[in-house]
């Protein structure tokens, strides 16, 4: 069986399981709902981090930009968010479903816009920095998002706001976003798999391989970098706007831009699954939500030591990540042709010289 | 945005007032600028960017606390927080530090940005979240008939950080071991080829780097205040600082420090504390676009 089968196989299957799962799990909805939105951020951050070269850390900002678009929209649509952020102590205002739905959507819908034209702008700032001054470029613009947001009392300050609330059951309500998160991961992969074959993955890739060789043959580098961060925060935009509705309450620092959570969890997920492909990151992110739900209920209190220890021992010892480490020991069975074992090692020296060299 | 416009008339209208600010700052930024000179030093010699750098810091402010509460005067804190450190920069350097030095930068990054939340979060389960400040009870002076107050602990911390920054050049220009550093930074292969123990001149710069913050944090515990979760802050203002400077630049590093003190004290002042971790991101945003309009000017990209 070789990758090409696999794939659509892998869908499928994919589909079955997040059709069925809040039937056969019924208990655990939320936290599979949860899953799908740690799938939908690690591979946004793998089209960065692992098929351009570009290790961000502030994807974050896009999903909390995502957030409070969306929540600004949706109250907006009908009231005055300034009123309503203010009074959210004194008064309550209820959304008739008519006015919940048709703001959802719009907000939804202009969370992914607004976060795409964001990552344009953001875009001009940082794509010019290369490596680590890349990512701590990226990581002040999370963090001066969550600063931002936490001084600026239109949108409620650092008490946040509380969204509107869904019309309907628990019950419903628990169904309605899992499926939402569920088709958005689901058709964000749909999509990955499409872009990865084209010429703009092929650009992506030799981005990462070598910019400035990619430069000189002609390709407008940063007009891809700036394309591939584009898709990224159009995605992580409505991510943001459907998770602010399914939790009910945002926040800037814990929720909307947490960067000490989510926006490392992206990265963690990605090294663990495996960077540069595109079920690495899914794998990573089940794993790691497994082990992070684990930690989160037996460790309560040691949850982040705990983090801080499982990133340094995944940076340190097992960077390749699990697929990575699988493409490794068998790569035949997922289509890879491997070279005969002579050329490869000559590639192996040839590679190895620059470094030794330095 | 009246606030603002007030203190800004506050500051045209009372000269002197620029000088207090001005005087605060320069005796802050000496403590960032000592940090920071950490900082420039691993970043050069083993080129690994050490986001702990900040929680470092907040290690030694805490020992100096501890040491408060026990009765025994801070300023002591500063040796101790020397030394303790110091152990603790060996320990990192052994399990962690050695294996990240040869890979790309953004492991290193990852590996203590990683360390970084688990120091935070340990100090946060030991300590509590409170914010916490060590008492040295010490005098205030006050000049220009009380508009000017100068703390007598700012002026020692001052003091203790110009001593342990020229004791640390000296010993970078004179000793063995500085020469070693210094020959490692720029080129360790060739080092290496002169019989220097390369791996020995890394570890020892990392806790030299470890030691250096142990006493800056002591200093911080004793002039400011220490909390948890401002270690962040700390590695990003002296990141901000280093990349303004260029690492191997360090008078600049040196008057960037200073700089940086003081633009925290005005900015501060205007707008108001609470916007005093916004503003530092914000000048970090400012000092990388500036680097990469002038980087522009010397590279030709296709755009």
């Amino acid at each position: 069986m070789n990758g090409a089968a696999l794939q659509p196989l892998t869908f499928w299957l994919l589909l079955l399981f997040g059709v069925t799962a809040p039937l056969l799990f019924p208990a655990y909805t939320n936290q599979i709902a949860v899953l799908w939105l740690m799938i939908v951020f690690a591979s946004t951050w793998d089209i960065l981090g692992g098929q351009m070269g570009y290790n961000s850390l502030g994807n974050i900002f896009f999903f909390g930009a995502g957030m409070y678009v969306s929540a600004v929209v949706q109250i907006g649509l009908f009231y005055d968010v300034g009123l309503y952020t203010s009074g959210a102590r004194t008064i309550h205002i209820a959304f008739s479903p008519e006015q919940y739905f048709i703001g959802f959507v719009l907000g939804i819908a202009a969370a992914g816009l607004v976060s795409a034209a964001l990552a344009v702008a953001v875009g001009w700032i940082v794509f010019g920095l290369r490596g680590p001054y890349f990512a701590i470029g990226t990581l002040g613009v999370a963090v001066a998002g969550a600063e931002l947001m936490a001084s600026w009392e239109w949108v409620g300050a650092a008490s946040g706001i509380s969204m509107p609330v869904f019309p309907g059951g628990p019950e419903a309500q628990k169904l309605f976003f899992y499926l939402l998160l569920f088709g958005l991961a689901f058709a964000l992969l749909l999509f990955l798999r499409w872009l990865y074959s084209t010429n703009f993955g092929l650009a992506i890739n030799a981005i990462r391989d070598d910019e400035e060789k990619a430069e000189a043959m002609g390709l407008h580098t940063r007009r891809y970098k700036r394309t591939a961060w584009v898709i990224s925060a159009f995605f992580l935009g409505i991510a943001g706007a459907i998770f602010g509705n399914m939790t009910g309450f945002i926040e800037p620092r814990d929720i909307a831009f947490p960067t000490t959570t989510f926006n490392i969890f992206m990265v963690l997920m990605v090294l663990l699954g495996g960077k540069g492909t595109l079920w690495g990151p899914v794998v990573g992110a089940v794993v790691f939500h497994l082990i992070k739900e684990f930690t989160w209920t037996y460790f309560l209190g040691w949850q982040f030591v705990t983090l801080g220890l499982l990133i340094v021992i995944i940076v340190v010892y097992f960077q390749q990540g699990i697929v990575g480490w699988i493409l490794e020991k068998y790569p035949e069975r997922f289509g890879v042709k491997v070279a005969p074992k002579e050329p490869r090692s000559i590639d192996g020296q040839l590679a190895a010289q620059p470094e030794g060299a330095e | 945005m009246d606030q603002v416009i007030g203190n800004i008339s506050v500051l045209m209208t009372a000269p002197i007032f620029n000088f207090g600010l001005l005087i605060d700052g320069l005796l802050i930024g000496s403590i960032f600028a000592l940090a920071a000179y950490g900082l420039a030093l691993v970043w050069g010699v083993m080129n690994v960017k050490n986001l702990a750098q900040g929680d470092f810091i907040m290690i030694g402010g805490y020992l100096t606390w501890c040491l408060g509460r026990l009765g025994i005067h801070p300023l002591f804190g500063v040796p101790v927080a020397i030394v303790v450190l110091w152990v603790i920069g060996w320990v990192l350097y052994r399990t962690v530090i050695s294996k990240v030095i040869t890979r790309d930068l953004f492991t290193s990054l990852l590996a203590t940005f990683g360390i970084a939340i688990v120091i935070q979060q340990g100090l946060n389960l030991t300590f509590g979240p409170d914010t916490q400040s060590a008492q040295a009870q010490l005098p205030t002076w006050e000049f220009a008939g009380g508009l000017i107050t100068v703390t007598a602990t700012r002026v020692i911390g001052f003091i203790f950080a110009a001593i342990l920054a020229v004791a640390v050049i000296l010993f970078m220009k004179n000793s063995r071991m500085g020469q070693a550093i210094r020959a490692t930074a720029q080129d360790a292969r060739a080092a290496r080829v002169l019989g220097i123990d390369t791996e020995k001149v890394y570890s020892f710069t990392f806790c030299l780097n470890a030691a250096i913050c142990g006493a800056a944090g002591a200093l911080v515990a004793v002039v400011w205040n220490v909390q948890p979760f401002m270690g962040t802050t700390y590695s990003i203002r002296l990141f901000v600082i280093v990349t303004a400077a260029g690492f191997g630049n360090l008078p600049g590093v040196i008057a960037a420090g200073f700089g940086m003190g003081v633009f925290e004290q005005f900015g501060g002042f205007v707008l108001g504390a609470q916007f005093q971790q916004a503003l530092i991101v914000l000048l970090l945003l400012f000092v990388l676009a500036v680097r990469q309009l002038q980087q522009l000017k010397v590279r030709q990209a296709v755009q």
